[in-house]
């Protein structure tokens, strides 16, 4: 092999580190057993930020390598960012978790870091064999950090079937490759856009197994089933790196694939986005509102942000992406906020997880109540909170792409939907208190205040991220 | 033009001392300086807000003391000020908040410093929305003050109070969605959120009729206009005496406001077109809720329901679109704002006493409490309209306004009016007169000073305005006068443009 063959290796840079840093973790934690586990943990965080960091010190502009199945463009630097940020707020959120359940094991952190590399894999890909081989490189420790309590029955059932399902929607995802691959003769993005000219039966076969596969990892409606199981079942923390980064890189792929493979073909594939983003939000507010766990509840939550996220891919824009994007990255802050809170949920019988609990919250622990009514608030979109501005620009694309039906129901599942988050702040504030918790930790706090502050204060000065998600939106037309 | 951004400190000084309480200590002397904070803060806000009076020029309907700063990039800026519609209600909502405070000095003892901080948040969102100059920065306003009044309703209301604060949220939240989807309509339409742009910006006539019937979902849910009236009773009844009198006083202003601001100047073909189906919900609102208001049992209810048929007469007075009528809009809510405020206020004085707002549970108070008996009966009499005081001009001048356009719409409303003297002099008369013989009346005091403090003004308000309505009616006229130009302008406009075809 000759120097002129090998692909450059530049933006590959962060994925090196990240690939190599989890090795060396792995071998340290495997000589050193249990008692390295806190070392590889904090490790962990230390290689995603330099992982970050790289990112950002890679050369600007549109970077590509592998024959241009890897790209590095605003979109995937933008997107990566938020990846990285949600695993390591992930990691650094089970700290207190697994030492007080004792549970503390190197291959958790270590499976994070390997499944965050698939992300960014996927995040990056641009031609299908390349999106294959990062999705099952973020699912597979997926699965396996899912039943990692391996004890409990609920942890291994949620694991399992997690595990199934998603083998399924891989399958799927493969077949509708193959058929992609088939009808247009090339697996790279910008040659199926080219190929794919005025569409067909037999692309938009391929397409709809594509994006089954692409809701099956987003948990849109129809294929949230596992969603409410394995949330309830894995491990807290688990459930809420589950709940932010993997759903980056769906939304990612799912958005890189929809706009520069099948650009001239929008309209098709606009109606199945139109239905799985109506059925989700609406499956989303209303099986919600019966739900007594807290878990159980973030699923069906998820399951509705996404519908609103793909709200704005529907619109198959500029300011839809944006819309999405502004959208993730806000939902991010949201769940990783609500989830410290979830963390925190200790007293001495142990972790609660059931709504009831948090009876008088306010009274008991007034910052954490405040700061989850307000995270709550945002989530319901309500003015003046981040989570208004989040819907905001995806019905701003969803109306500028004349899709009024689907902006209309939106709005309207956004209102069955603030029905249940104002029914935990009811809990909080309005009823009495229990036994209060154990004091927060420190890094929950951390988590907790960061997200808190972003969501309350986002109004001020929403510029640059609105901006950011603006170029990022930019670089994929 | 000022030197200093005005309409901004008056609009975030409130939060600035939201903030301060925040910081304070949860004990005894923490509670005591939340309490006085708070005052001082809506004092001086109220001192600012005179500024604007006296610095506001009454004579051009251009907006003044304008503000405006990049915000969410793009068309959508941060833009802030004031013209005669929305001035009055500004100073109405920073001259009720000291009095709201005070109100509450005794009455709340559980959560005192959440309480003020929530009030004091409120406000800002209130002012907010009167100031606001752009349309999404108005609806971040607008919407913003369910949090607060969510959890003042919630936090510190009566038995029922999450129903109450569940039903006010989602009602009006639901109203109000619709909006959001309107104001995005019309900013790739019009390409910008900016206010006075979009007063003079020719919507084709199908969007003005959605855009027209989604603002209407909206402000007809914070007004409350009948049907969608059911929320309101229901927050009154549960509300805290200081949260009914926002309520009443100031959020359901900002129906009457919106009409204003965004339907008719925005949507004059639509308005023109379906303002019968307004002058059909107000007749009914006038009407129905008036003989509602005659069976009820429990004061605060009565009061809500007469809010709502006062509201009615609000709304066909603006959609007459007769100077008189707007203008007399204009007044009523100013009125309205007063003489609602102070009846909860009156209802709140025996219930911190009595803790019942059950009719049947008064009667003879003034054997016991003469200074009340006639304070009560005056706003008993400005909730009638009676002339001399403001809620005659008001009245008045809506009625005026419509019998021009719609005799039998004027005719009908007339109808409420009687109606109106039926109830409430039926309540004064139940609460306040006859004699004294439920034992547990026998020791009941007479009004203490704070709480004359707090109702004088309002007295002195309501006999001034309903004499000498000129200051308010001067503040607005030269925006109604050409409010009502433009929407004649733009239908001729129109309508030539048909006949020239």
């Amino acid at each position: 092999m000759n120097a002129a063959q090998l692909p450059t290796l530049v933006p590959l840079l962060p994925e090196f580190v990240l690939g190599l840093g989890a090795m060396a973790l792995l071998m340290f934690g495997a000589f050193r057993g249990e008692s390295g586990a806190r070392s590889v943990d904090i490790a962990a965080i230390a290689l995603l930020a330099i992982a970050g960091a790289t990112l950002l010190w890679l050369p600007s502009g549109r970077l590509t390598t592998f024959g241009g199945s890897f790209v590095v463009d605003d979109f995937a630097r933008y997107l990566k960012i938020l990846a990285l940020a949600g695993s390591a707020a992930a990691i650094l959120m089970s700290l207190d978790y697994v030492k007080r359940e004792r549970q503390q094991r190197f291959e958790y952190s270590v499976l994070v870091l390997l499944s965050t590399l698939g992300m960014l894999m996927l995040i990056s890909a641009s031609d299908l064999i390349a999106l294959y081989l990062g999705l099952e490189l973020m699912s597979l420790p997926l699965y396996v950090v899912a039943a990692s309590h391996r004890n409990v029955l609920r942890s291994t059932e949620a694991g399992l079937k997690y595990f199934v399902l998603g083998a399924l929607s891989s399958g799927m995802l493969l077949y509708g490759a193959s058929l992609i691959y088939g009808f247009t003769g090339t697996v790279n993005f910008a040659g199926i856009a080219q190929a794919a000219g005025q569409g067909g039966v037999g692309l938009i076969f391929g397409i709809v197994f594509l994006f089954a596969g692409f809701c099956f990892k987003i948990s849109a409606v129809p294929f949230h089933m596992w969603t409410p199981d394995v949330y309830e079942g894995a491990p807290t923390p688990i459930t809420a790196f589950f709940a932010a980064a993997p759903k980056v890189a769906g939304i990612a792929i799912f958005v890189r694939v929809a706009v520069v493979a099948f650009p001239g073909i929008t309209s098709q594939w606009q109606q199945i986005l139109v239905f799985v983003s109506i059925a989700s939000m609406g499956l989303g507010a209303f099986a919600a509102i019966g739900q007594r766990n807290i878990k159980r509840l973030m699923a069906y939550s998820s399951i509705g942000h996404m519908g609103f996220a793909l709200i704005g891919l529907a619109a198959g824009t500029a300011e839809g992406v944006q819309g999405v994007l502004v959208y993730i990255a806000i939902y991010v802050t949201m769940t990783l906020g609500v989830f410290a809170v979830i963390l925190s949920m200790r007293r001495s019988t142990g972790m609660v997880e059931s709504i009831d609990q948090l009876a008088g919250l306010s009274r008991t622990h007034p910052a954490t109540a405040f700061f989850l009514a307000m995270l709550l608030f945002s989530m319901a979109g309500v003015p003046p909170l981040a989570g208004f501005f989040a819907k905001f620009y995806v019905f701003l694309a969803a109306i500028k792409a004349g899709l009024y039906i689907l902006a209309v129901i939106g709005v309207l599942a956004s209102v069955v939907g603030a029905y249940y988050y104002l029914a935990i702040i009811k809990v909080m504030y309005f009823d009495e208190p229990v036994e209060s918790f154990y004091a927060m930790p420190y890094e929950l706090r951390l988590v907790l205040g960061v997200c808190g502050l972003f969501n309350i204060l986002f109004f001020l000065y929403p510029g640059p991220l609105v901006g950011v998600a603006s170029a990022a939106a930019h670089s994929l037309f | 033009m000022t030197s200093w951004p005005i309409l901004s400190v008056v609009t975030f000084l409130p939060l600035a001392g939201a903030l301060f309480i925040a910081f304070l200590n949860e004990d005894e002397a923490g509670v005591r300086n939340a309490r006085w904070v708070a005052m001082w803060t809506t004092l001086i806000t109220f001192a600012i807000s005179l500024i604007l009076i006296w610095r506001y020029d009454p004579s051009t309907a251009d907006f003044q003391f304008l503000e405006k700063r990049p915000w969410l990039g793009g068309a959508i800026t941060y833009t802030m000020g004031v013209d005669g519609i929305s001035l009055p209600f500004v100073v109405l909502t920073t001259a009720l908040m000291p009095i709201s405070i005070l109100a509450s000095w005794t009455s709340i003892q559980r959560r005192v410093r959440e309480y003020m901080i929530a009030f004091l948040v409120l406000e800002t969102l209130m002012v907010g929305t009167f100031c606001a100059l752009d349309l999404v920065l108005f609806y971040l306003f607008f919407e913003g003050g369910l949090i607060p009044m969510f959890l003042i309703i919630g936090v510190w209301g009566g038995p029922r109070r999450v129903y109450a604060s569940f039903k006010f949220f989602l009602y009006t939240l639901l109203g109000s969605v619709l909006m959001l989807l309107a104001i995005m309509a019309m900013y790739w339409q019009a390409g910008t959120t900016d206010i006075p742009t979009l007063l003079h910006h020719p919507f084709p006539l199908a969007l003005q009729t959605w855009a027209w019937f989604a603002f209407l979902a909206s402000f007809a849910v914070k007004m409350p206009m009948w049907p969608v009236h059911t929320w309101l009773p229901d927050a009154h009844v549960e509300a805290p005496t200081a949260g009914s009198v926002i309520l009443a006083a100031i959020l359901l202003k900002m129906g009457g406001y919106g009409f204003l601001r965004f339907s008719l100047p925005m949507f004059p073909e639509a308005t023109h077109h379906l303002a019968p189906l307004i002058f059909a919900l107000s007749v009914v609102a006038i009407i129905y809720t008036s003989l509602v208001a005659l069976v009820q049992e429990d004061m605060k209810k009565l009061i809500a329901y007469s809010s709502v048929a006062h509201m009615g007469f609000v709304t066909m007075g603006i959609f007459a679109l007769t100077a008189q009528g707007v203008a007399g809009g204009i007044f009523q809510m100013i009125s309205h704002g007063i003489v609602s405020a102070a009846l909860f206020l009156c209802v709140g004085i025996v219930y911190d006493r009595m803790h019942t707002r059950e009719i049947a549970a008064y009667g003879g108070l003034v054997n016991r409490m003469p200074v009340y008996a006639v304070v009560f009966l005056v706003f008993t009499l400005a909730n009638i309209g009676l002339p001399g005081t403001s809620g005659f001009v008001g009245e008045f001048l809506t009625l005026i306004g419509t019998f021009r356009i719609n005799t039998w719409v004027a005719a009908l409303a007339t109808i409420g009016t009687i109606l109106s003297t039926a109830y409430a002099l039926w309540l004064y008369r139940k609460v306040v007169l006859g004699k004294l013989t439920k034992p547990s009346l026998f020791h009941i005091r007479d009004m203490g000073w704070r709480e004359i403090a707090i109702l004088a003004p309002l007295v002195i308000l309501t006999i001034l305005f309903g004499v000498y309505p000129k200051p308010v009616l001067d503040i607005s006229s030269a925006s109604v006068t050409q409010l009502i130009d433009n929407y004649q302008h733009a239908l001729g406009t129109v309508q030539s443009a048909a006949l020239s075809k």
